[in-house]
């Protein structure tokens, strides 16, 4: 299972294009909004969670349409699906991987994007910690959009459009938390907890559903 | 057809002969009642009274609350097709879910639309970013995805459980829409007639409404079953067609 995991991480980082564009596409977008709504700090600094969960949101959907479509192109998607492990442990592991590989930057990320949207500091703490305990679910549920799409030739468009809506409430409950810790009548722990569980049940149910997916479509 | 006898279960209708000798008959009866329900139902809510504080505009209700309901009823059928799909590989269970989509996705366009019609002489405003009509705009977008999904394959039999496994994933989003006016407290106003105590609500508008919801219900049977027919079939000529393809080919040349 290291082994696995090793592997793809590796992949992503040789194989080119995998890590830095994530970063750099977060860049774009957190870059573009004040484009659009203008280079006004005050009102930046209270869209700024909104902007880097979006922003991460839809980064973390890149590269999702890859996920099993090269495999399954080489052949060794049916290596995986032989398996004596579990083949959802297997898939954990790869959504794991993505997750790695597309999400952890993105927090990792998020102080200096932060400053830039003039977010005070709490704020960056905050939407770091959300963003590390909220990404991970997105991975888990894109894992299932991309073994439903995984036959499917031009599959990519289509996941994002399947995935998006399920993300939503986890979108909600992060950012509510954001605004939780800066502001003081609102909770912050009821939200973060919704995204901790939310992040948990997904990581189980995620790799179940793509499991008896690819099982499927592996023959 | 044959005079053997079939033990009455679900799996009678495995066979699409069987369904489509069913669906012949029962589409007629079904049609038949809803025309009936439709009728009474719409003659009762016309003449149901004015209420005190929201005259005649009141009368949306009995097109808007069922065709909430029925979006939220056509996502359970869809729901418990895919389980017969993932389970039991039951071959109308796909054909199911696979009709319902469409249906489902047009009841939710209809709430959302007479709700908007509904929203903006009571509460000013056609459109809200409240917790219950954002959920069911996301639901929209789910059927939406749904349907292109199962377009997006070349084989029908192949999008199969790809469809089961995604609308079983987008099932958590039923209690949220059910209970979305009682977690988050915003402009739509919580239930008032699926409560464990009494209906709030006065029996001149309730029974209405009971009527139109059993109306719609009986709508949503009629089109799906006739939409089921029609997938059999269109199933059958496109193996027909291939199959002539075939015997061309190895007909006509080398």
């Amino acid at each position: 299972m290291f082994a696995l995991l090793k592997r793809e991480v590796l992949l992503s980082i040789r194989a080119g294009g995998g890590t830095l564009t994530g970063v750099l596409f977060f860049l774009a977008v957190v870059s573009v909004f004040p484009f659009a709504v203008g280079p006004d700090t005050k009102l930046l600094s209270h869209l700024a969670p909104a902007i880097l969960w979006i922003g991460a949101l839809l980064a973390s959907l890149l590269g999702l349409d890859k996920l099993f479509a090269q495999e399954r192109e080489d052949g060794s998607l049916d290596l995986l699906v032989m398996q004596s492990h579990p083949l959802s442990i297997t898939i954990f592991i790869k959504a794991f991987a993505h997750w790695l590989m597309t999400g952890l930057p993105l927090v990792l990320a998020t102080p200096l994007f932060g400053i830039m949207l003039n977010l005070s500091p709490l704020g960056i703490g905050a939407t770091m910690i959300t963003l590390l305990a909220g990404t991970p679910a997105i991975s888990f549920i894109g894992a299932v959009g991309a073994a439903v799409s995984v036959k499917l030739p031009r599959g990519g468009m289509l996941i994002s459009i399947l995935v998006l809506p399920l993300v939503i409430p986890i979108l909600i409950f992060g950012v509510a938390a954001i605004t939780g810790a800066l502001e003081d009548p609102a909770p912050f722990t009821a939200p973060f907890l919704f995204v901790c569980a939310i992040t948990l049940f997904t990581s189980v149910l995620g790799p179940l559903a793509a499991s008896i997916m690819l099982r499927h479509s592996a023959d | 057809m044959s005079t053997e006898t079939i033990k009455p279960s679900i799996w009678a209708f495995a066979n699409p002969t069987r369904f489509n000798a069913f669906a012949n008959k029962a589409i007629p009866v079904f049609a038949v009642v809803t025309f009936i329900l439709l009728t009474i139902g719409l003659w009762m809510s016309f003449n149901a009274p004015e209420d005190y504080q929201q005259g005649y505009t009141v009368l949306i209700m009995f097109i808007h609350v069922p065709a909430a309901w029925l979006s939220m009823m056509t996502y359970s059928v869809m729901c418990v097709s895919a389980i017969g799909t993932i389970v039991w590989r039951h071959p109308l269970a796909d054909v199911s879910l696979r009709s319902a989509a469409p249906l489902g996705a047009m009841f939710t366009v209809l709430a959302l639309a007479t709700g908007s019609l509904w929203g903006k002489p009571m509460w000013g405003t056609w459109w809200e970013w409240d917790a219950r009509m954002t959920s069911v705009l996301v639901l929209l977008i789910i059927y939406l995805g749904l349907i292109a999904l199962a377009k997006a394959f070349d084989e029908p039999s192949e999008a199969a459980l790809p469809l089961a496994v995604m609308t079983l994933t987008g099932a958590p989003l039923l209690p949220i829409i059910k209970w979305s006016v009682d977690w988050w407290n915003t402009l739509h106003q919580p239930a008032s007639v699926s409560r464990f105590d009494r209906p709030a609500m006065a029996p001149e508008f309730l029974y209405p409404l009971l009527v139109m919801a059993l109306a719609y219900m009986a709508i949503f049977f009629t089109l799906h079953m006739m939409s089921m027919r029609n997938e059999i079939l269109a199933r059958r000529i496109r193996t027909m067609k291939m199959q002539a393809a075939r015997e061309r080919k190895s007909g006509g040349g080398s």
